[in-house]
């Protein structure tokens, strides 16, 4: 086996995401937490008999999603980086559960942007990246959106030079 | 193409090369919804018998019904005969069916990548057969295109068209001989192998053990060649697989449900009753096991000897082809350029018969169809393990199958922990809610919880043994090999050309012990091949020399002692 003594670590990609992208985390993570509990709030008020256990419920849901929000987000920034360089492309994403997704150039088959709304609000995009595998796509989100339409246009340029079909 | 589309003309040929599928298609669809009506009829005339009405009365209720079904069944299926479409042009294979709704299905001829003749027995009666052309396209039904019904011979040569890689169409000398059983005899379509000039896998391959007869061809690397055939003493493996058990309790499923139709299921619920009232129940649940073993087996002789009639699996002009099936006839194929890899599957029970099957690693494969029986990526039924080796190594063009001379290296220690406490918690848990309701309830599950306890932990504990013991990874020549699995064992070869990216993942418990989780993404299949809790420094070498040069630029390296197993970086805790 390689590496006797040597040992070998993954190093982290290049480039942190946007420092803004913390702030479009917790502001999902926020309204997870808020549209369910003001659900359970109506119900509350609609429901009489069952008034108690809502409102049990929904302080748990928004003690749980507070905290959430205030971790979670700055956990993510730390973790999730990305790089493209010649040859691949390289990103790693999570929080607790950690992935790190490497794929060639040669093998890249789309690129695609997305922006949902809350991102265009903090002037962010995701960008997705396809191979022909079926174990799903990299995925780096919390780009500004000007470098994200310019990775796109540079990806997709390098790999539409790759011949094959790319499986 | 949208010029071409223009009012189908008549029937048959069109202008533009649109063809009609089989007329016989009304009258399979008739006998077909005719079959289904007659056999509902059975259960609705025992209920409308339970009626006090005459028997002529219901029995003329019943054939009103049994036409008007039949009738617009075949007059739906004639609408949809009558326009829907197909042409092949030098380019794409094109479906469309325009009346009312306009559909058109598109698909281009290079990227087709397997096509699947199947005949059930009533379309064998009527010498058509339903053809299903797959494209590399995963998932989704856009990824394969049917045409139903065609005619027989005629489907034998557009199967042979389709997946000649020239792409042009092929002028075929004679018609091949076709037998009335399926199974098509050799087509001597092609006067040359055009697609690989005398490839090196038909050179050495076939050995006198693998009982394939050569196709006795002239001449240098034969455009047809056998790699395996039925033998009927693989039968014996049958019984021991998970449709036995399946097939049993389906049995009893099956019993109570006819019963029910005929009014008889309180009548065969209080035999059994007194059954229960006469019998210890443990001499009685014996039996009951005793009794659905023997269906099950029976099941699964029968099962085995209609889908595996006949079976063939050969080599044609770069396609592999296993041709087999009693009733329903099933000829599938697969280009070889498809091919990424090969997996050897050993499920509990025949591993300990040392049999094995085989899979093919392919992208484009068609996923399995619910009415389907078997997998199409099955290559060989459980057969003698080496047989299943020699099979998988004739199948990659290798002298010796990956998965078998592979030097596989294990997993670190802490690996077999992590697999030992999900037994313990698989048993634990369950075992723990049982004990808690007894406590609260009643003492009865108090007992089921500590007999769960005995009987399953020691079960658990020996697959999660067996699962750490099957964990192993390896590189042979052009191939890397996972092995992985709880009681059904898979040894799975991946080209590591075919290798289309990596994907490492760690939990908060792997990074603590060192391990992650390495995935190489391909378009095979379901798109990646784990190997599971390898050693973090030791997964990310093996990847690097597996795919060189596509995680190099990314690693780190230290060459200080090994002191313990260093985090990987940014745990960000």
């Amino acid at each position: 086996m390689p590496g006797q003594i040597e040992t070998v670590r993954l190093r982290p990609p290049a480039n942190r995401v946007e420092r803004r992208a913390v702030w479009w985390w917790m502001t999902q993570d926020l309204l997870g937490a808020v549209i369910p509990a003001v659900a359970l709030g109506v119900l509350a008020a609609v429901i009489a008999p069952a008034r108690s256990w809502l409102q049990f419920a929904q302080v748990i849901v928004l003690v749980v999603g507070v905290v959430y929000a205030a971790i979670v987000p700055f956990w993510r920034y730390r973790v999730h980086r990305w790089e493209v360089t010649e040859d691949a492309v390289y990103a790693k994403a999570g929080w607790l559960w950690q992935e790190w997704r490497v794929a060639p150039m040669s093998r890249i088959q789309t690129v695609d942007t997305e922006r949902g709304p809350i991102e265009r609000l903090f002037r962010l995009s995701s960008v997705t990246v396809t191979t022909a595998s079926a174990a799903g796509p990299i995925k780096i989100v919390g780009l500004d959106h000007e470098l994200a339409a310019e990775l796109v246009r540079r990806l997709t340029e390098t790999t539409q030079a790759a011949p094959g079909d790319a499986t | 193409m949208s010029e071409g589309a223009s009012e189908p003309m008549g029937h048959g040929e069109t202008g533009d090369g649109w063809r009609a599928l089989d007329r016989r298609s009304p009258a399979v669809t008739a006998m077909l919804t005719a079959g289904i009506a007659l056999g509902s009829a059975v259960p609705v005339f025992a209920s409308v018998r339970g009626d006090d009405r005459p028997i002529w009365q219901a029995l003329a209720v019943l054939a009103v019904g049994f036409l008007v079904v039949v009738g617009v069944a075949a007059v739906l299926e004639r609408l949809r005969w009558k326009h829907t479409r197909y042409r092949i042009t030098a380019e794409r294979v094109e479906l469309r069916f325009s009346w009312i709704v306009h559909r058109l299905r598109s698909v281009p001829r290079d990227r087709i990548r397997t096509v699947d003749l199947t005949a059930n027995p009533l379309l064998r009666l009527f010498g058509v057969v339903k053809m299903q052309i797959g494209t590399g396209q995963q998932g989704g039904q856009h990824g394969h295109l049917v045409l139903n019904p065609l005619d027989r011979r005629q489907a034998e040569l557009l199967r042979v068209e389709l997946l000649s890689h020239a792409g042009s169409p092929v002028v075929p000398v004679a018609p091949p001989p076709v037998s009335p059983t399926g199974p098509t005899r050799q087509t001597g379509i092609h006067p040359v192998d055009q697609f690989r000039a005398a490839p090196a896998q038909s050179a050495p391959a076939t050995t006198g053990t693998v009982p394939a007869r050569r196709e006795a061809q002239s001449g240098h690397g034969p455009p047809i060649r056998t790699i395996a055939g039925l033998n009927w003493s693989w039968i014996r493996y049958a019984p021991v697989s998970v449709t036995t058990p399946i097939l049993g309790a389906a049995a009893f499923g099956g019993l109570l449900q006819i019963s029910e139709w005929f009014g008889l299921q309180r009548t065969i619920l209080g035999g059994a009753g007194d059954l229960l009232r006469e019998l210890p129940v443990f001499p009685l649940v014996v039996l009951l096991v005793a009794v659905g073993i023997v269906v099950g087996v029976i099941g699964s002789l029968a099962l085995f000897v209609e889908s595996w009639w006949g079976y063939r699996l050969t080599w044609e002009h770069g396609v592999f082809r296993v041709r087999r099936g009693l009733l329903t006839s099933r000829s599938l194929t697969l280009d070889e350029r498809r091919l990424r890899g090969v997996e050897v599957v050993e499920p509990i029970g025949a591993r300990l018969l040392r049999a094995a099957k085989v899979d093919a690693v392919a992208t484009g494969l068609r996923a399995m169809g619910r009415d389907e029986r078997s997998d199409p990526k099955m290559l060989l039924p459980l057969a003698p393990r080496a047989l299943a080796h020699r099979v998988a190594a004739e199948i990659v063009g290798e002298e010796q199958s990956p998965t078998e001379s592979v030097r596989l290296h294990r997993h670190p220690p802490a690996a077999r922990g992590r697999r030992l406490r999900w037994a313990v918690g698989s048993v634990l848990l369950p075992a723990a809610v049982l004990a808690l309701l007894g406590l609260l309830f009643t003492d009865a599950l108090l007992n089921v919880a500590w007999i769960v306890l005995v009987v399953l932990l020691p079960v658990a504990i020996a697959l999660g043994l067996d699962a750490y013991r099957n964990l192993g990874h390896g590189i042979t020549g052009e191939y890397l090999v996972t092995r992985y699995g709880a009681a059904s064992r898979h040894t799975v070869a991946l080209r590591r050309s075919g290798v289309i990216g990596w994907t490492i993942t760690s939990s908060p418990f792997q990074r603590r012990a060192g391990l992650v989780t390495l995935a190489a993404t391909t378009a095979a299949q379901q798109g990646a091949y784990l190997i599971r809790d390898i050693g973090t420094s030791d997964g990310l070498a093996f990847a690097e020399e597996a795919v060189p040069g596509l995680l190099t630029p990314f690693l780190e390296r230290s060459s200080e002692g090994r002191d313990a197993h260093p985090p990987l970086p940014d745990t960000a805790t």
